[in-house]
């Protein structure tokens, strides 16, 4: 899988299908350190698996906008629940990028890039 | 196969008689599994060992995936398969065992992994459901053979055990900065907090991959139940306080800090020690706790 890549879709021109990479972030700002990531691939048959990809694909947020992913959510910035604010859970910063891969949809029904 | 019940909630007794058979956990051992949620032991079964318990758990004919009634007495069960049963009563094992969660620890379940060739990864999880307790079961993972890089051996993610979450609702994390692939030779045991965020890797071998995995729970409170005899050893403070004060690379920022909280008020509730302290965190709440400014408002 590449995820710097800078081509985007030019939707009038064919069909396109989504990819989606999620960054979790250290704290809520976008030019802050990329601590996780996935990424699911509608224009491939590849499933991606956990813990297969060790290396983060870029540093910060910030980059991944700069390599020309758009930015589709982040997370809000919510108080903790009174009584819980010492525990910790689920990654509180996460970005949610796409991308738009042109594809061509053959008679087969088969999808190639 | 016996499988003697019994009921749950009955105190350890004299853990200490056992420090001759069976080699204890040292403090910092212990400070590692708080701060980091797993320890891990390479190549600590023997061969020969390995070799009868590869066999068991590969063998279709046998039920050695048949669970057992749940708080069964641990040193009844797995009689029909030598290979596991010795693992169980190897000495370091018996040491590791009893030093977490006690010399007759409560049988939860147990289960033979197989990933075969071309198996896909599982989805990040925690065992079971969401568990605030303060107290830990633990999960022996056992592997006989050699697992190499690519044969999908265990993704652990440490210092996940004390985030509360529940179960495969983490799916979509696929990577985490600082996530262990555990790559491992033959005989290797690796014990995880029942909280520890894992899962099976994909398996690029065209080999089998086994791992025999055993949770347990302790039957009376978790406290000093490790060699503590390093307790007040200046180094080892000096070292416990560097493994509880550790921050992981895929944690925020913010986030670092309550996990350093969180691990200094378990490590109060495993040695009594109420006024340990890791980065001032406690102390500082401590300090006049009451009122909370919330409490005054209208």
């Amino acid at each position: 899988m590449t995820y710097t890549s800078t081509v985007l879709a030019d939707e009038s021109t064919g069909d396109a299908r989504q990819q989606i990479l999620i960054l979790y972030l250290a704290n809520s700002s976008l030019s802050s350190e990329v601590v996780g990531w996935s990424f699911f691939d509608g224009a491939s048959r590849d499933d991606a698996h956990t813990g297969d990809s060790p290396d983060a694909p870029f540093a910060t947020g910030v980059d991944a906008l700069r390599a020309g992913w758009l930015l589709l959510s982040a997370s809000p910035l919510l108080p903790p629940p009174l009584g819980a604010e010492y525990s910790t859970s689920v990654q509180k910063f996460e970005f949610i990028f796409q991308r738009l891969i042109p594809i061509e949809v053959q008679a087969t029904g088969e999808v190639s890039r | 196969v016996s499988t003697e019940t019994v009921v749950p909630g009955t105190d350890h007794g004299a853990i200490s008689a056992q420090p001759d058979r069976a080699p204890l956990l040292t403090t910092v051992q212990m400070a590692e599994f708080v701060s980091r949620g797993f320890l891990r032991f390479d190549a600590l079964i023997p061969e020969s060992l390995n070799n009868v318990a590869a066999k068991e758990l590969a063998d279709p004919s046998n039920r050695l995936g048949r669970r057992y009634p749940h708080a069964s007495r641990l040193d009844t069960l797995f009689g029909e398969y030598p290979g596991i049963r010795g693992v169980l009563d190897a000495p370091a094992v018996q040491g590791i065992l009893g030093s977490l969660v006690g010399p007759s620890p409560i049988y939860d379940h147990h289960a033979v992994h197989k990933r075969a060739p071309g198996a896909g990864s599982q989805h990040l999880h925690g065992d079971a459901i969401i568990d605030l307790r303060a107290g830990f079961d633990i999960q022996l993972m056992y592997y006989p053979e050699e697992v190499s890089p690519a044969a999908g051996g265990t993704l652990l993610v440490p210092g996940s055990h004390l985030r509360r979450i529940n179960e495969r609702d983490i799916g979509r994390y696929q990577n985490l900065a600082g996530q262990v692939a555990l790559a491992c030779p033959a005989g290797t045991v690796v014990i995880v907090h029942h909280g520890i965020w894992h899962c099976g890797r994909r398996n690029g071998t065209d080999r089998d991959r086994y791992m025999f995995k055993l949770r347990l729970g302790a039957r009376g409170p978790q406290h000093r139940l490790w060699d503590t005899s390093d307790l007040a050893d200046p180094g080892a403070r000096q070292q416990v306080q560097q493994l509880l004060s550790e921050s992981q690379p895929w944690y925020e920022h913010g986030t670092a800090r309550l996990e350093q909280l969180q691990r200094a008020a378990l490590w109060r509730h495993l040695t009594g020690d109420q006024t340990f302290q890791v980065e001032f965190w406690l102390g500082r709440l401590e300090n006049q706790a009451q009122p909370r400014l919330n409490d005054l408002l209208p």
